[in-house]
């Protein structure tokens, strides 16, 4: 494969695409599927060819486009967007091609919704189908790994990707250019390159509706950072909870090997690269590094202290790098547009754009990206279009079990990796749970700490114990029973698996229970001083 | 590479073991690809029996206790085959905020039991997902491989009924 070769196969793409006036798309990522999405496209398909040749017009199976509450959806090549779609609508759809959309099903796009997005990692989102790679190539994909191949040096391309101040979007934040030259300046036999796909946080989808959507983007992002760093061999650790998102990649895995994309030898090059899925078994420790790389040697997903980094002994005792799906699937635009393009989305400190996942009391929940520094007020109450019957704001969750409850008066602060942890929160890998007057923080609280506690490897103390007895304290106070040193109690515990956990699972577990002493305070103290929870949640059937 | 891999024999003449032995040979009969072949199993089988944990074991000659240790640390692995239906609750963060603790109140007033139990007839098996990733359709439970959205305690009552056919309509 060729720059030109390559051209000619996006060229000829889009010839074929041309040849078609009309195009329906129907989503078939998991959102829509679960609503019955694949039976829409059957009866378009169906009616399609009841209608032969005179319908010029083609039914595609593509990725999300977003606004998951209200699937299945189903846009046609003018823009028009509808929601809802059953499959005994097929006759209209097809009908309004040619006189007009179907009032009744449409789907307004002129909402903040759609018009506040950015979209760089969802750009082939609900636009291409992702188990097509002509589709991908005609889209610009794969340029930027023939680019880098082909006219930069592996410096070069870490220079790039350092410019563009990408960071790691996994939570953490590492700048992802730093990881890339430690592992590209780390003495090996042999180096590994890691997807991590365990996209663990309850409440975030956003890793999924990527590699359901276009799952060579993420192929390509870690075809230029095992280019890069000088890696041969690499695996993509995905959840065996997204059966679709597997059977994407391995789809997408071979059309890559098929076209010489994958494998030895890349375009004439001295470049090899294979890869290979790992399925997760469910644990969510395994989204962190050394667990990952525990679990993909076929052991238990236990930690182990860092140093030494995964970037100087990882797989195998081999320097390995690790990046989570998302910090891939900007890799391929930033390489092709250079890093200052990319530098200049965002804010000083956090560059580009980020995917969220909305969810919650929220009117408009499913998946958006956005520009780096965007206010909570603008995410809730614009694009979610705020909370659904009337009811009161009360917090917005971000960044899963290691993340905090931000309230009404932290609305106004931007979207970024410091002002979040600077709340008490992090930005996480991108889960947003909004919630209104009916959940109670106690209750909330207690529900992370659950979590963490089943989740806890039990490798060390600190985590194992402390998470098992903030859980304990915390179920007294939802049970109307606790006492202020039971408060005084969980706050030294807090304070205690913070500073001395091993790994971010332990230290990050007492953050929503840390967020919501600071910011809902008062509700701890009716707990506890008058038996009462506001929201009505706690104490049930104990009295 | 790894010379005197002596072929240890199946358990039994259950054709599924052909498949377990295939993905033990992809990955070497290395150790590494413990996980792998129970995966294989499970997906083969629909559980790791003592049978099937002693197998693997000896064949990627790993200690029984490694194995043991690996299938019971991960969630995704069961020990115990599943019930005639199955009944996931999604018990991720949005779902639980939209009320999937009520779904799994109503499950164990119905059946009588808790998630990661089946029934004593065999016939429902229920069980929680930490997140299905169908966030925007919470509360979410999947019914047979079949994901549901927005689901009332009501909706859930009709359909465990539906499958247990002699419950009563309390």
């Amino acid at each position: 494969m060729t720059p030109e070769e390559l051209e000619q196969i996006a060229n000829d793409e889009r010839e074929a695409q041309a040849g078609i006036p009309q195009k329906v798309k129907v989503c078939v990522a998991a959102g829509c599927l679960s609503c019955q999405s694949q039976a829409v496209k059957e009866a378009l398909d169906k009616e399609v060819t009841r209608r032969g040749p005179v319908a010029h017009c083609k039914i595609k199976g593509v990725g999300c486009m977003g606004l998951c509450a209200e699937g299945p959806l189903v846009s046609t090549s003018d823009g028009t967007l509808y929601k809802r779609v059953a499959a005994s609508d097929a006759v209209a759809l097809l009908d309004g091609l040619e006189q007009g959309p179907v009032e009744r099903l449409l789907c307004p796009t002129d909402v903040p919704f759609f018009q506040r997005q950015q979209k760089i990692v969802l750009e082939n989102s609900g636009v291409i189908d992702p188990e097509r790679i002509e589709e991908y190539i005609a889209a610009s994909g794969y340029r930027a790994l023939l680019h880098a191949l082909t006219e930069m040096t592996p410096v070069e391309v870490i220079a790039e990707i350092v410019k563009s101040g990408l960071r790691g979007r996994g939570g953490a934040g590492y700048p992802t250019g730093l990881k890339w030259s430690t592992v590209s300046k780390a003495v090996g036999t042999q180096k590994y390159v890691i997807c991590n796909a365990d996209e663990g946080d309850p409440g975030a989808f956003m890793d999924r509706s990527v590699l359901e959507s276009d799952p060579h983007r993420v192929l390509e992002g870690m075809l230029v950072a095992a280019y890069a760093v000088g890696a041969s061999e690499g695996y993509i650790y995905v959840r065996a909870e997204y059966p679709l998102a597997i059977k994407r990649l391995k789809i997408a895995i071979r059309q890559a090997e098929k076209l010489g994309l994958l494998g030895s030898n890349i375009c004439g090059t001295h470049f090899s690269f294979r890869v290979e899925l790992r399925l997760g078994a469910g644990a969510f420790v395994c989204g962190e590094e050394t667990a990952l790389i525990a679990s993909i040697e076929g052991k238990r997903g236990t930690p182990r202290p860092r140093p030494p980094y995964p970037a100087i002994e990882g797989l195998l005792g081999q320097p390995t790098l690790i990046n989570n799906v998302e910090t891939f699937a900007n890799i391929p635009p930033i390489v092709r547009n250079g890093g200052d393009w990319y530098a200049a989305i965002g804010t000083e400190k956090s560059k580009g754009t980020k995917v969220f996942a909305l969810a919650g009391r929220v009117q408009n929940t499913g998946l958006v990206e956005v520009p780096m520094g965007i206010t909570l007020r603008e995410m809730v109450f614009e694009i979610g279009g705020g909370i659904p019957e009337g009811r009161q704001f009360k917090a917005v969750q971000t960044g899963g079990p290691s993340g905090g409850c931000l309230p009404a008066e932290c609305l106004d602060m931007p979207v970024d990796y410091e002002s979040l942890a600077r709340a008490g929160s992090i930005m996480g890998s991108g889960g947003m749970i909004v919630m209104d007057e009916s959940s109670c923080m106690v209750d909330v609280a207690k529900y992370f700490m659950d979590f963490c506690m089943t989740e806890s490897c039990g490798k060390c103390i600190p985590c194992r114990v402390g998470t098992y007895q903030m859980h304990r304290l915390l179920d007294t106070i939802t049970k109307l029973h606790a006492t202020p040193q039971d408060v005084a109690l969980l706050e030294e515990l807090c304070d205690l698996v913070k500073n001395t956990s091993l790994c971010g699972l332990g230290q990050s577990a007492p953050n929503p229970v840390l967020s919501t002493l600071r910011y809902f305070a008062d509700e701890y103290k009716g707990h506890i001083e008058r038996n009462r929870c506001v929201a009505g949640v706690c104490g049930k059937g104990t009295e | 590479m790894r010379p005197n891999l002596v072929k240890l024999a199946a358990p039994s003449q259950d054709k599924r073991w052909k498949i377990v032995d295939a993905t033990m040979r992809r990955v070497g009969q290395r150790s590494r690809g413990l996980i792998e072949s129970l995966h294989t199993v499970q997906e083969a089988f629909g559980y790791l029996d003592e049978t099937a944990l002693r197998y693997v074991a000896v064949s990627l000659r790993v200690p029984l206790s490694r194995a043991y240790g690996v299938a019971t640390f991960y969630h995704f692995f069961t020990l115990k085959p599943a019930g005639e239906h199955t009944c996931v609750i999604c018990l991720g963060t949005a779902c639980y905020i939209k009320g999937a603790g009520q779904l799994v109140d109503t499950v164990k007033r119905e059946l009588g039991i808790a998630p990661g139990e089946t029934t004593s007839d065999r016939k429902v098996s229920v069980l929680s997902a930490r997140c299905l990733g169908s966030c925007g359709l919470a509360p979410a439970v999947v019914y047979d491989n079949q994901v549901a959205g927005k689901v009332t305690p009501e909706q859930l009552r009709q359909q465990i009924a539906k499958w247990d056919g002699h419950l009563n309509d309390a």
